[in-house]
Formats: C-alpha cells, sequence, structure tokens
C-alpha cells in the first residue's frame, strides 16, 4: 500500500515539525511561507501546544528561545528579510546554547527585494548574521520529503548539539507540491519529564535542586575565551560529523556542478541535457550548508575540466566551492538571481560555453 | 530565642555588585522575598534585562534566563507558554523596556500574557554611563543631553504605567516609589497584588517601581531619594492605574 499523500511544502514541513514533537511555533506573516504560519495557528492548539502569532520577528525568536530554554521544542520559520531580522536571538541562543529548529523559505533580496524563490541568504546561513563567534547548523533539502526526513533530524541535531539548526529552502519548494509520505504524530513520544531530558532547562527548581541560570554575558575576557573555545570544540566535531552531501556521476565526469536545494533538480535535469550531447557531467550537492561538504571535492576526478557553482545568487555558495576545489580545478559560476529561475536548457547551453573556452 | 528578622531565601546570601545607595537591590529583595511568602520560588522563572540589572540572577534564588535587549516580555511570553502554571516574571531598566523594547511590552500586555514585569525606572541609562532614556526629565543632565534634555529635541518623558493601563490586556499596573519605608512597604503590596493577578490568569501584571540612580544621577544615596520625592513623583505619580476598580 502506498501512505503517500499529495502535500504543499509550507504544510508539510509544519506537519514534519509537528511530528517531530515541536509543539511551540511563533511567526510573523511573511510570503512565501505564510501557509505554513497558519497551518500552526490551526493544528497546534489541538495538538497539546501553542500557536503565538508575534508582533515581529525579533518578537518571535525572542518567545522562541524563551520556550526553548524553558525546554520545548520549537519551530521558528520566515522568509529572508524576517530571518535577518532573527539574527540577534540566534546569535544569542548559540550564546546560551539552546537549541532551536529554524526554516527560511528564502526569497530574492536584497532588502525587502520580492516573493519569488532565491538563494542569496546563503552567506546569512553559513556565516552567520549576528555578531561573534558562531555557528548555525544548516541543512538543504531539495525535495518535499527529503524536508520531512531532515526536519526529525534537524531536531535531533539540534538537542545534540544544543545549538540552533536552520532548514534553508527556497520559495520553489514552499509553494510547490509533491506526493510524500509523512511519519504520524505519536512517531515521537513527547517527554513526560523534560528536566529529566534536558536538565539545563529553566522550569522553575521547585526546590528539589540548585536553580538554573541560562547566562550570555561573561564580563572577563578569560572566562568568555573560555566559553567560546569550548563552543569551538563543539563546532570541530560537529564539522567531522555533520557534513553530508550526495554526488551525481562524478566518476570521469568532465564537468562537476555544485548546487543545492530546488537548483540542483535543474541542474540534474541539464546533466541529462549534457549526456545526450556526449559530456559527462556530474553533480556535488551539498547537503548540510554549513558545515559544508568538503571532502566530497576529494572525488572529483582529474578528468575534470571544470567545477561550476551553480545556485540563485551572485556568487555565494562558490565562495566554499573554491576553497574546497583549493585550486586544483578552475571553478566556474552559472547563476541567476532577483527570483529569476534557471533551465536545465540554459545550464547546459552555458556549459557548453564553459567547456568550449577551456 | 525568638528571630525578628531573617534574610529571605529567595535572595542568595551574596552581596549585590549595585552601586552604594543603588535602588535595584531593594527592590530585588521585595519582589523575591514575596515570591518566598507565597511559596513560589520552586516554581517562579524571571527573565534578567540587558542593564545593571542583568546580574540579577546572581541574587535571585529561582531560574532565571538572561535576555536580548528590550526582548525579556517576548522571552516571558515563550516560557509562559511551556509552562503555564509556573510564575513568569521579568526584571527591566527603562532604556530596555520603555526604549528598545517598547514593542515587546506593549505587545505582551495587548495579548495579555499571564505574565508580570517589575519595571525600574530611573530615568537614565545606567550600565552604559548615564545616557538620556525616554524617561529622563526634561533638564536633567545627562551623558547625552549635556545641557538638560529639552522639549524641542527629545520630546517629553514618557509614562509607562499610564500607557500600559490603556492596553485592554492589562489586568494591574500600579507604580510605586522606592523612597521611605512606607513607600518600600506599598511596593511590596504591589507586587504581591500582580503575582495574584497572574496566578489567577487575569491578565499582564506590571509593576513600576521609581528607582535611584545616585551614581549617574550625580547625587548622593539620600539626596537622590530627596529627588525622588521632589522631581520624580509630581510628573510620575504614584497609585494604581488598572486592577484595583471597585
Ligand atoms: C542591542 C544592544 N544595544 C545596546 C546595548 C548596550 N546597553 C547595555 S545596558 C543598556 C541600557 C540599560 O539601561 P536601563 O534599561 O535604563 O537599565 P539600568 O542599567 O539603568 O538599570 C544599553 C543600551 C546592548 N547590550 N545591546
Ligand atoms: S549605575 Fe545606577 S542603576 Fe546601575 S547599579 Fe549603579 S546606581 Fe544602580
Amino acid at each position: 500500500m502506498d501512505d503517500r499523500r499529495l502535500m504543499k511544502g509550507n504544510e508539510a514541513f509544519a506537519e514534519a515539525a509537528i511530528v517531530s514533537g515541536c509543539r511551540y511555533y511563533f511567526g510573523y506573516p511573511i510570503t512565501p511561507q505564510n501557509e505554513l504560519t497558519e497551518y500552526m495557528s490551526r493544528e497546534l492548539p489541538g495538538a497539546g501546544g501553542s500557536f503565538v502569532q508575534a508582533e515581529s520577528e525579533l518578537a518571535a525568536v525572542s518567545m522562541a528561545y524563551g520556550a526553548a530554554a524553558a525546554g520545548g521544542r520549537v519551530l521558528i520559520s520566515s522568509s529572508s528579510p524576517g530571518i535577518a531580522l532573527m539574527q540577534e536571538g540566534l546569535s544569542f541562543l548559540c550564546s546560551v546554547d539552546i537549541p532551536l529548529v529554524v526554516l527560511n523559505v528564502s526569497r530574492g533580496g536584497p532588502g525587502v527585494g520580492g516573493i519569488q524563490p532565491g538563494q542569496a541568504d546563503y552567506f546569512q546561513a553559513t556565516r552567520g548574521g549576528g555578531n561573534g563567534d558562531y555557528h548555525i547548523i544548516v541543512y538543504a533539502p531539495a525535495s518535499i520529503q527529503e524536508s520531512i526526513d531532515l526536519m526529525g533530524k534537524a531536531y535531533d541535531v539540534a538537542e545534540h548539539y544544543r545549538n540552533p539548526v536552520m532548514l534553508l529552502v527556497d520559495g520553489m519548494l514552499g509553494q510547490m507540491m509533491e506526493p510524500v509520505s509523512m511519519p504520524s504524530r505519536d512517531a515521537y513520544a513527547l517527554p513526560e519529564d523534560v528536566s529529566a531530558m534536558k536538565p539545563w532547562a529553566i522550569t522553575g527548581h521547585d526546590n528539589r535542586r540548585e536553580r538554573n541560570v541560562v547566562k550570555s554575558l561573561r564580563l572577563k575576557p578569560d572566562e568568555l575565551e573560555e566559553a567560546v573555545e569550548k563552543r569551538g570544540a563543539k563546532y570541530a566535531a560537529a564539522e567531522q560529523e555533520l557534513a553530508s552531501y550526495e554526488a551525481v556521476d562524478i566518476e570521469s565526469a568532465e564537468v562537476v556542478f555544485v548546487a543545492f536545494g530546488s537548483t540542483s533538480r535543474i541542474v540534474k535535469d541539464a546533466i541529462g541535457l549534457l549526456r545526450a550531447d556526449g559530456v559527462r557531467a556530474g553533480m556535488i550537492r551539498p547537503i548540510s550548508l554549513w558545515p559544508f561538504p568538503e571532502r566530497a571535492f576529494e572525488q572529483v576526478p582529474a578528468s575534470a575540466k571544470a567545477v561550476i557553482s551553480v545556485e540563485l545568487s551572485m556568487g555565494q555558495l562558490i565562495q566554499d566551492v573554491r576553497l574546497a576545489v583549493n585550486g586544483r580545478f578552475p571553478v566556474e559560476l552559472i547563476h541567476r538571481t532577483g527570483g529569476m529561475l534557471l533551465t536545465p536548457e540554459e545550464v547546459a547551453a552555458r556549459t557548453m560555453d564553459i567547456l568550449e573556452v577551456k | 530565642m525568638n528571630t525578628l528578622f531573617e534574610f529571605t531565601k529567595g535572595m542568595k546570601p551574596d552581596s549585590t555588585s549595585y552601586c552604594p545607595g543603588c535602588t535595584h537591590g531593594i527592590a530585588h529583595r521585595l519582589i523575591m522575598e514575596a515570591l518566598c511568602e507565597r511559596g513560589d520560588l520552586g516554581r517562579a522563572i524571571g527573565v534578567a534585562p540587558i542593564g545593571c540589572s542583568i546580574v540579577s540572577h546572581n541574587y535571585m534564588n529561582v531560574d532565571m534566563c538572561e535576555s536580548t535587549h528590550g526582548r525579556a516580555p517576548a522571552i516571558a511570553s515563550g516560557i509562559k507558554r511551556v509552562h503555564p502554571g509556573n510564575i513568569v516574571f521579568t526584571y527591566q531598566g527603562d532604556g530596555d523596556l520603555a526604549s528598545i523594547g517598547t514593542g515587546e511590552i506593549i505587545h505582551a500586555a495587548h495579548r495579555g500574557e499571564h505574565i508580570t514585569t517589575f519595571f525600574i525606572n530611573n530615568a537614565i541609562y545606567g550600565m552604559t554611563g548615564g545616557q538620556m532614556a525616554p524617561t529622563t526629565f526634561i533638564g536633567q543632565k545627562t551623558t547625552t543631553t549635556a545641557e538638560g534634555r529639552t522639549e524641542k529635541a527629545n520630546g517629553k518623558p514618557l509614562r509607562m504605567s499610564e500607557m500600559i493601563a490603556t492596553v485592554g490586556g492589562a489586568a494591574y499596573v500600579e507604580r510605586v516609589a522606592l523612597n521611605s519605608p512606607s513607600g518600600v512597604r506599598k511596593a511590596k503590596k504591589a507586587v504581591l497584588r500582580a503575582l495574584d493577578v497572574q496566578d489567577r490568569k487575569e491578565g499582564f501584571s506590571f509593576v513600576e517601581f521609581l528607582s535611584t540612580c545616585p551614581t549617574n544621577w550625580g547625587l548622593d544615596p539620600v539626596a537622590s531619594i530627596e529627588w525622588v520625592n521632589t522631581d520624580m513623583i509630581p510628573y510620575y505619580p504614584l497609585g494604581n492605574f488598572k486592577g484595583m476598580e471597585g
């Protein structure tokens, strides 16, 4: 029996969070992710949780911090300009080692930009738009099903590392419909005693333990350095353990594309078109954007004439590609931006141009 | 032997790092005494602000978290959603609450969150060294109004209690002054009432304390208390603004 059903991306992301145990959602309206906020407003109260339409994204991320520090599984979502406002909270959450899952259904920027899909928040997500030495763990699913699967993983990773995890998708995934199989809501048993699972949570000390204090401020530089170094060790472990990618046809490829999210699907079609023209093309699809799967690039064969970053931005992913390639191959860029999409034909044609020049 | 006075278990026995004559310490103690008397220390969760009192969690004997600047009411709203049976409070200065955090305080009141906010109005930014706050007086000299605040350049001081009392979800709003033994006793009563209102889930509760900052006012502790009486109270009248009608 096929248990698959047709779901719109934004609603599937929301349900995936609920089946992963999320019971608290704080949001502020912004296109193209409104269906997610609306879904949570309908579903969470009945699921024993709580939905708040916040007065701003600043407040939404702050409410999320409070709920997560209190031990709840929390989701916040927004789109690019709203995620920009949440950076204050994300830096702070990292500084206090509190887990949270945040979803960016990204659109074209900068500024208010447009409402069509974009990938120009790559730097914002992977470099950190807030202050200080910190990282957000970032996953970039390429389908609605993969988003569902990564949502469950995102909560586990966030809680294991005690750090925010972001799913970076674009408006295309949010707005389209695909057949998916969704786990049931009782797949995740909500913990009866949050304190047992999260001994650091502020739940009220009940006169049974020392009080818990969640603190970011460290006025003594040696203490701050120690705290940041400790977190640095956590990030180093994350880099070893979490980097993930999909490799498509890269053995004996003459050209290797690098693309994430919905763009990777366009690139897959372009690979087919190029093969029909006798060009052996492959792709590295980073699934985690931070940590970036640098090791994937060790597999790029000597036969490759170029590594091409394909992205919906002016060239942001390409910086990580250049670092990973480290001068071994020429690195090129194929891009559109502002909400314009690439077509497989366009990618194939531009690739032929690049190869001809080589 | 009879015990005539015992230090509240609500406070850690450490001495505070506040300046001599600063009334932050008195406000801390009143809140913690009230929680202790109600038997609420075990179920209270506090949010400390950005400001001198970010360190309040060093002294208050309850679970606490620090806040981003001004966002404490939103953070407390999130905590309360997870623990609706607990007592959740914020403690905030006037730069934190009346300037950068106006959105969060108004909307926590607007939603009628079952939380309590303790607002320390000392008419100045203490921690950053005495800059003008929205609550600074006309003519008051600060490091960003060296010739004194003028209405033309900076507007008139904001009256937060009066403003919050107009918001539907606010159930209890009172202004008190930490200026005398009787002022302190009245303040304690207001704290207890505010916590009661939260416990009965009547809505948002808010207590504003007129408080001193001798260091940045450039006055000694006694003159600071005098200034609360002569200058602050006439502009920021004491009393109940909501929640004790009838
Ligand atoms: C985002 C941000 N902006 C500015 C500051 C600097 N800052 C620290 S405390 C403070 C104001 C505190 O004044 P107030 O709320 O009146 O509290 P007080 O220190 O007087 O008790 C400011 C502006 C900060 N920490 N974070
Ligand atoms: S600077 Fe002012 S508010 Fe801060 S501790 Fe000193 S007297 Fe109190």
